[in-house]
């Protein structure tokens, strides 16, 4: 065992990135749940993002045009999800899985051609004097502007729910739609809007991975990311911050663990390799012991004649 | 009322005439771990399935799934597939060979192959390649290309396959760098390309400066290429888009030949079940070329090395070897058989940390 192996500086900045995509899917869900609509493709619409992000910044050589792309490319694809839940009235989970299938396939196909290239590089904001702070300066002053985007976004979608009146519209048609309705909210357009912003903050999370965390393009590459994102915003009782802490503490466990066992820590393998699950479950579910609960549309179909 | 009859009527006569036509093809199967775009162990099988297409044409129809889960979901998709009427199917991971076992007792019309198990039945053969050859190579330049010292190793399951790739490498690097020191991580995927990237950036801020892989995506050489001053290997496909550098040499699959025959014994109806463990000399191991950020003598020892292995001179596990433990495994000149070789669930003698049960 060698734990003076592991830099703690790089083994910090190395999980604040492995946690941002986890962050853009979670916090983009949240929202769209908190307007009472479950979509489960947050799988599709990230790895949509990925290649739309992708293919944009190797093709016009701009990471940030590529990351604007991912968001728009998200967007479109639950632009599908909402014709069909808000307009067809379709089931939202079995839309939702549909909608991974289809964007795990789409993504294929337009990604056919990328196989192998390397996308240009998205450089570190350059802090100036603050980045040559013993620690602090390593950890947080050497990233890409996504990240810091990712933590600000938080921020905000944690301000509006709060605060704004806009945020308690949105509340109030996540938990009943009907009497939403009355007050002459337009549920539908709302929850469209709220669809869509979760699907480009997916597409953001996608291009994340193919531009900064891997960086490459590989088919089927988020790899269930989306899907724990779901599960975190329900651990988080659909609350941003602890949304937050919980893609920290996933990403940060995962980070150790590889370290620790790189390190040789003797510690059974199999107890690292599922530590990240348990403990970030554990935790969160600790901090929900309060009574927060699941808006409680969630799920159910809106129509204006019920 | 008319119509519907007459469409009824033709819809059944197109039926009838589509089903005659299947009865003249055979249908393959693949069922496949990852997508065929991984660059890596899944894109070498389907590059085996087109060979078949390209070989029998019309006489042969071949059928996919991929990215399909190890475990009960693969027994559903291996059902389905017989279902369909399927003569022969192949399953490529190892976390399949249960499944097919069970898939293959209630299907004994239908004959199976499955990758890399010991599990076999009438209708049930294996194959398999000898890729602790390729990793002999590496080893080899690997412990000559090193500076730090240190080699990462990303694992996915602890399974006898992966293990004897550890084994094989290190004996290789530490017989030409005898300071040479490995760091395995497990990954616990055999397709993650985030989690790759970030078992290899771990090992690199480690200190390693030569990374292997027995994952199935091309993260991890994007990930050393991002860091700069490391070499990798490609890992069951070439993934020649990485070379020179960070790829300087890989291990291929090379499946068609064995798919060929083994959908050409199915047409003959001369399948039998039997046992296939391919290596270099087959040519089921394939070395990708040695590119030019390795020195020219380096390659050339382990050009030679593959040389002896190929006519049979040379074995990988060639005593005296012990085990981690410090008990003999292999005597002076003793070779491993073939069941030892399968069976593996030991480090060698040198190696540090302990393997997941």
């Amino acid at each position: 065992m060698d734990l003076s192996a592991i830099n703690p500086l790089l083994f910090v900045a190395g999980f604040l990135v492995a946690a941002t995509p986890l962050i853009f899917a979670a916090i983009g869900e949240l929202v769209v749940e908190k307007s009472g609509v479950l979509n489960l493709g947050v799988e599709g619409m990230m790895i949509t993002g990925a290649i739309c992000g992708f293919a944009t910044a190797v093709e016009t050589g701009s990471p940030l045009l590529g990351f604007a792309a991912a968001a728009v490319g998200g967007a479109v694809l639950s632009l599908l999800f909402a014709f069909l839940t808000q307009v067809a009235l379709a089931n939202q989970v079995a839309s939702g899985l549909s909608l991974t299938l289809f964007g795990l396939g789409l993504s294929a196909l337009i990604g056919q051609s990328y196989v192998g290239i390397k996308p240009p590089r998205l450089g570190d904001i350059d802090f100036g004097l603050l980045a040559d702070i013993p620690v602090i300066g390593p950890i947080f002053f050497t990233h890409d502007i996504i990240l810091y985007l990712g933590i600000a976004l938080v921020a905000g979608v944690w301000a509006v729910l709060k605060f704004t009146r806009a945020g308690l519209i949105l509340r109030a048609v996540g938990e009943s739609h009907d009497a939403a309705h009355a007050l002459g909210y337009k549920v539908k357009h709302i929850r469209t809007t709220a669809i869509l912003f979760g699907g480009a903050c997916a597409g953001l999370g996608g291009a994340y991975i193919s531009l900064i965390r891997v960086p490459q393009w590989t088919e089927g590459m988020t790899a269930g990311i989306g899907w724990i994102a779901l599960a975190l915003v329900v651990f988080a009782s659909w609350k941003p911050w602890r949304a937050l802490l919980g893609a920290y503490l996933f990403g940060g466990i995962t980070q150790l663990q590889l370290n620790l066992q790189g390190a040789g820590v003797a510690i059974p393998v199999e107890y690292l390799a599922m530590s990240p699950y348990i403990i970030t479950i554990i935790v969160l579910v600790v901090l929900s012991a309060d009574k927060s609960a699941a808006p409680a549309s969630l799920g159910r179909t809106f129509h204006a004649s019920n | 009322m008319k119509l519907t009859t007459l469409m009824t009527s033709a819809a059944m006569v197109l039926g009838l005439a589509t089903s005659a036509m299947a009865q003249d093809k055979t249908k393959v199967g693949f069922v496949f771990v990852g997508p065929v775009g991984d660059g890596g162990w899944t894109y070498e099988h389907n590059e085996g399935r087109l060979a078949v297409e390209e070989e029998f044409g019309d006489k042969v129809e071949t059928v996919y799934v991929e990215s399909v889960a190890e475990g009960p979901d693969s027994e559903r998709v291996m059902t389905q597939m017989a279902l369909d009427g399927a003569d022969l199917i192949f399953t490529t991971s190892f976390g399949y060979m249960d499944p097919t076992i069970n898939v293959a007792k209630k299907f004994p019309n239908v004959k199976f192959e499955h990758a890399t198990g010991y599990k076999r039945a009438d209708n049930v053969s294996t194959y398999g390649a000898r890729f602790y050859e390729g990793r002999a190579v590496q080893g080899t330049i690997a412990g000559h290309m090193t500076e730090s010292n240190i080699v990462g190793y990303i694992g996915s399951f602890p399974i006898p396959e992966v293990i004897r790739g550890i084994n094989s490498a290190y004996i290789h690097a530490k017989k030409v760098n005898p300071d040479v020191q490995f760091k395995i991580v497990w990954a616990y995927t055999w397709f993650d390309p985030a989690k790759e990237a970030d078992a290899a950036k771990v090992l690199i801020e480690q200190g390693a400066d030569v990374i292997l892989q027995h994952t199935d995506s091309t993260a991890p050489q994007a990930a050393a290429q991002e860091a700069g001053n490391v070499i990798t290997f490609g890992q069951a496909s070439d993934m020649a888009q990485y070379a020179p550098k960070p790829r300087v040499s890989s291990i291929i699959d090379n499946w068609a030949p064995y798919y060929i025959d083994r959908v050409k014994a199915v047409m003959d109806g001369t399948w039998e079940s039997q046992d296939t463990w391919g290596g270099i000399d087959s040519g089921m191991v394939g070395i990708g070329e040695i590119s030019d950020a390795v020195p020219a003598e380096v390659k050339e020892e382990a050009l030679a090395l593959k040389d002896k292995m190929a006519n049979g001179e040379y074995h990988p596990f060639t005593g005296p070897i012990k085990k981690q433990d410090g008990s003999d495994w292999l005597a002076e000149g003793e070779t491993a058989d073939d069941k030892a070789l399968l069976e593996m669930n030991f480090y060698v003698e040198g190696i540090e940390g302990s393997i997941p049960e």
